[in-house]
């Protein structure tokens, strides 16, 4: 066949497609009149039904997020005959330049529902309710409001909020009035909670009464209910953390060391969630951002201008063991300070020599400015820079430098500066041992979010392993992220932690000299190292972390309290009591005066 | 054959009045139309830039420009700079992919009110280069390394677009099988793609088993037929009824649970042997070939089946379903198809008048401006409206057609080919989607959707041809 009379093929294809559009336009249209109904009574109006938030419990299975009724009044502006505006004013108790603004705003589409008062309160619902009938184009729909009975974890649950235009054009789920995990594990796990929007689409007449479904139904959905969720929070302890540090700023993470989970993580100055809920939400988030201590500021994710002090000399043991630099019984003389050239260091008083179990148990300066500096400038290694690179392959091991991975957002990283950091800062092979020092004692450039400090904790009292921080425990029906029941080991060997926990038990238990002494628990053993962190914003900041039972460890809590000074004065209470709350449920009595110190002193504003 | 002088005087009174005519004609169909789909009770005038229907008034006048800009360029330039732009065009595809998304696609470059979607362009870009390649000496169809290359500028651009993800105007690039076969693709080559995809469609929607079901009927038909018209012995029934019927009583006498293709399977290995020693001691083809359509068929089916349940993940799942409209979902796409039926049978025969519908305006119909504006022409214009828009459509492309085929340079030729089937397609799928006879596909109608982008592309599409056709007597490559 010619090749050109395939032209005729073509053209055919193209009529005889038309030709059946134009018969199936025909049916459509001319034939079958039922479309022609569903037209007329095609004013349809979509009520959505709102499923009912998944629940949060805490570890312990109670429930720290519920839910309440709240009731919205919509309006469809095309269906409402004149109306008594007043009437209506006077049983919603709402201002009347409110509700022309929304009812302006409702009128740019005549036919679709506008939530025009929201979020009415159950006891004004059941009065409007009786008078409804009065205001055609008015009806209710339900929805639920989030309530937290605790008061307490508000950065760390979150809040739900309006969606805004952003989020509806990145996930077409959302549409205007529907609300949305903004922060927290609101925000991590919206998916799981907000189950799914259902509705139905009722044929409604032009006064607005309801004459049956669309299509018998056909378009109906049920709503599925969220998904309950467990978190690895023990709220009683959280709670009793946002006492602890009340008028104080600071943070404290705790964690369960042999999984990861997170058992209290505590911002301070801390705010009750349940300030952003309902109509008072955008006043009280107004108050909240404006405040100047920034309680929306998580900072046991983002203090990443935190120093870890002198818990990091824990970090330089490990390291100095792993490579061989020192054995357990290095010792050095510690003459109130460590002098090289024209540096000092100062140390305070405590009995000398010191070897390395003793060196941590009285903190001592020059140990470890010495012990620095002889892991960076060992022979074994080729150059300083060499040293170092080793020395932060090591630190970045433990989590140090990068966001650990934990389930909400705003995970700061912390800062450990690279090779190029001090390249940069002093020129490539212009920077030695003594100039960096005072990395050796936890200062310097090198800063931790409490989140790290107090998974580092964790690896000490796992002997070398660690899982990645986390909140969720559990989500109905479904499995949680597999990279949180993933092991990770840093690269010191198990054994080279022996030493070093003896030096943090020493702290706690020790003889004369040992930093925490007065905070020791009865019947419990616990490790742990204070650590007083100067930074160029004030006030030392007080850290301190701990571990224990020392034995099968229970809890790691690292304890952040700013500009407060010393860290066995303010940190190491805290840190105790909370340890002692987890395993003990209870303060011991002779320990109630430190729990009374802690809860009343004010730190933020002394008078 | 150098009297004639291509000036642009001498253009304007050669190119085809016709096709422009009808080119202005959709376009002001189209605008009126937009106008009367967007209109509500605060707008102001036909003229207002603050609304759809005046920003496509300034669309309308830019693809004017474009238009007497296109018809002014030397047609030598269309074939001369066909490779660089095509690769201009793939490297902008590469690059909006990095770009943020919009309902789940990273399609558009976004520049405040003014948006360009590249794929807009790769069609008449690759539509070049084809027609350059194709055209080149020595280049036919049935030589392998000339058909790999034509694969090969086609099937770039399209897994580039997929990469958005943005099916629906991959799909578009399907329309160049009409070229290819226009230009000696062998016919049964094209009826096997059309069979791939209606067999993949009907799997999908009916499911698998049904599918082979009525493929085996229609296969014992034929082959009734051909034992009948060839004077065939009808005994080779008798092994092709066993080697089906005996695995499937096995199954269900035991209630064994196998996979129904491998059943299947067992019974085409069953009855391939007597069917190969029939087919060689009567050396005839004709069985043979029904049974591997067969085979084919059901092999195919149940691999689209096993892809979609065993390799794809949930999410991509959820997105082919709703593509074919197999996802009911109250605000999806099943909906949207619902009332744009209702909008256009509520037209009936003769529709609401202009600018008295009633379905388009209330925003019952999504999307009304851009993908279903085809319900507003329904809805108010009635059948009879239907009936003259679908003429102007098809008498366009007949006269694309006709136009082609008066070419005297093969690359013309292959290009108008390129225009009328990328048309024939975008309106297939565009109008078909609108009554339910088409998935639904997120793609304009050509003149009449809303936007810029879509516009210019098709006015650039068309123009060029307009341009090549004036100059048939001069083209010689």
């Amino acid at each position: 066949m010619e090749l050109s009379h395939r032209k005729y093929t073509i053209a055919a294809i193209f009529i005889l497609v038309f030709l059946i559009f134009i018969g199936r336009f025909f049916y459509i249209q001319v034939i079958d009149t039922s479309y022609q109904l569903d037209a007329m009574n095609n004013s349809q109006r979509f009520v959505v039904k709102y499923p009912a938030r998944g629940l949060v419990y805490d570890r312990n299975k109670k429930l720290i997020v519920a839910n309440e009724a709240a009731y919205d009044l919509m309006v469809v502006v095309g269906q409402v005959p004149q109306f008594d505006t007043l009437a209506l004013l006077e049983l919603l108790q709402v201002s009347k330049e409110m509700f022309l603004r929304n009812y302006k705003e409702a009128s740019l589409n005549k036919y679709r529902p506008f939530p025009i008062v929201k979020q009415i309160s159950a006891k004004t619902y059941a009065n409007l309710q009786e008078h409804m009938y009065q205001f055609p184009g008015f009806f209710m729909q339900v929805r639920t409001v989030r309530h937290y009975p605790y008061s307490s974890a508000g950065l760390l649950l979150g809040y739900i909020h309006e969606v805004d235009r952003a989020d509806i054009e990145q996930d077409s789920y959302y549409s205007k009035g529907d609300y949305k995990g903004k922060r927290g594990i609101e925000k991590m796990y919206e998916t799981y909670l907000r189950g799914e929007k259902g509705g139905s689409y009722d044929v409604v007449d032009v006064r607005g009464r309801v004459k049956g479904k669309l299509h018998d139904g056909k378009f109906d959905k049920p709503s599925v209910l969220g998904k309950d969720i467990t978190i690895t929070l023990d709220i009683n302890l959280q709670n009793y953390g946002e006492l602890l540090l009340s008028n104080k700023i600071g943070s404290i993470v705790a964690l369960e060391p042999s999984t990861g989970e997170v058992l209290a993580l505590v911002s301070a100055p801390a705010f009750d969630p349940n300030m952003l809920v309902g109509r008072g939400l955008r006043e009280n988030f107004k108050k909240l951002t404006s405040d100047t201590l920034f309680p929306l500021y998580n900072r046991a994710l983002q203090g990443d201008r935190y120093p870890p002090g002198s818990t990091f000399k824990l970090m330089n043991s490990l390291i100095a063991l792993q490579e061989g630099i020192v054995t357990p019984q290095y010792s050095y003389t510690c003459r109130g300070g460590y002098s090289a050239g024209r540096l000092h260091v100062r140390c305070h008083p405590h009995e000398s020599p010191v070897d390395l179990v003793k060196s941590i148990q009285v903190s001592c300066n020059a140990y470890y400015c010495a012990l620095f500096r002889s892991i960076l400038d060992a022979n074994k290694y080729p150059s300083v820079a060499h040293a170092y690179t080793v020395w932060r392959n090591h630190v970045t091991s433990f989590g140090l430098g990068n966001s650990l991975g934990i389930d909400i957002f705003d995970e700061k990283p912390g800062f450990i500066p690279q090779n190029s950091y001090y390249d940069r800062y002093y020129g490539k092979n212009r920077w030695k041992s003594l100039t960096i020092v005072s990395l050796g004692i936890g200062q310097g450039e090198i800063c931790l979010t409490p989140l790290q400090l107090a998974n580092f904790t964790a690896i000490i009292a796992n002997k070398g392993f660690y899982y990645i921080p986390h909140i969720i425990k559990e989500i109905e029906n479904t499995s949680i992220d597999p990279k949180y029941s993933e092991i990770h080991y840093t690269t010191i060997d198990s054994l080279h932690f022996e030493p070093v926990i003896e030096g943090m038990y020493n702290v706690v238990h020790g003889g004369p000299g040992a930093t925490a002494r007065y905070v020791a628990i009865p019947h419990i053993e616990m490790c742990g190292k204070t650590g007083t962190a100067q930074n160029p914003h004030g006030e030392n900041h007080a850290v301190f972390i701990a571990f224990a039972p020392r034995v099968n460890p229970q809890i790691a809590i690292a304890v952040y309290v700013e500009n407060a000074g010393y860290g066995a004065t303010w940190a190491a209470p805290i840190a105790s009591l909370m340890i002692e709350k987890y395993l003990n449920d209870s303060i011991h009595p002779s320990r109630k005066w430190i729990e009374q110190r802690m809860i009343q002193t004010n730190l933020i504003s002394p008078e | 054959m150098q009297t004639k002088q291509s000036t642009i005087i001498g253009t304007f009174r050669r190119i085809d009045a016709l096709t422009v005519f009808l080119y202005a004609l959709l376009v002001f169909m189209g605008w009126f139309n937009i106008y009367a789909a967007v209109l509500n009770e605060n707008s102001t005038g036909i003229f207002d830039v603050s609304y759809k229907y005046g920003k496509q008034l300034i669309w309308m006048i830019a693809a004017f420009v474009l238009a007497v800009s296109i018809l002014i360029i030397d047609s030598k330039f269309y074939s001369f700079f066909a490779y660089p732009v095509y690769i201009f065009i793939l490297l902008l595809l590469l690059l909006v992919i990095f770009m943020p998304q919009t309902k789940g696609q990273s399609s558009w470059f976004a520049l405040g009110d003014l948006k360009m979607q590249p794929a807009e362009f790769a069609k008449i870009t690759t539509a070049l280069v084809l027609a350059k390649y194709m055209s080149g000496y020595n280049v036919k169809l049935t030589q392998w390394h000339n058909v790999i290359r034509i694969i090969g500028i086609i099937a770039l651009p399209i897994l580039l677009i997929l990469l958005q993800p943005d099916v629906g105007t991959a799909l578009i690039f399907g329309a160049f099988l009409l070229v290819l076969y226009r230009e000696g693709m062998p016919g049964w080559m094209l009826a096997l793609v059309v069979y791939s995809i209606l067999l993949f469609v009907f799997s999908f929607i009916f499911g698998s088993f049904q599918v082979v079901l009525v493929v085996g009927a229609v296969l014992l038909l034929v082959s009734i037929f051909l034992a009948y018209y060839q004077k065939n012995s009808f005994r080779i029934f008798i092994p092709a009824l066993l080697s089906f019927a005996l695995p499937w009583l096995i199954v269900y006498w035991f209630s064994l649970e196998i996979s129904e293709y491998l059943v299947f399977l067992v019974g085409f290995i069953l009855l391939f042997v007597p069917l190969i020693m029939y087919s060689y001691r009567k050396k005839i083809m004709s069985f043979l070939i029904v049974f591997l359509v067969g085979f084919g068929s059901v092999s195919f089916s149940y691999g689209v089946d096993h892809i979609f349940h065993s390799i794809l993940e949930a999410h991509h799942r959820t997105r082919i379903n709703v593509l074919f409209g197999l996802e009911s979902d109250p605000q999806g796409v099943e909906f949207n198809v619902i009332q744009s039926k209702i909008a256009i049978g509520s037209g009936g025969f003769t529709g609401k008048g202009y600018l008295q519908g009633t379905q388009t305006k209330h925003d019952f119909v999504p999307e009304q401006s851009t993908d279903f504006i085809f319900c507003t022409v329904g809805e108010e214009w009635g059948f009879l409206g239907v009936l003259v828009v679908i003429a102007i459509f098809l008498f366009l492309l007949l006269r694309l057609i006709f136009l082609a085929e008066r070419q005297r340079s093969t690359f013309s030729r292959i290009y108008g080919y390129s225009v009328a089937s990328i048309f024939f397609l975008h309106i297939m799928v565009n109008i078909g989607m609108t009554v339910g006879l088409m998935p639904v596909i997120g793609i304009p109608l050509p003149f009449f959707s809303y936007g810029g982008s879509s516009l210019w592309a098709f006015t650039i599409l068309l123009f060029i041809f307009i341009k090549l056709d004036s100059d048939r007597d001069l083209l010689i490559f």
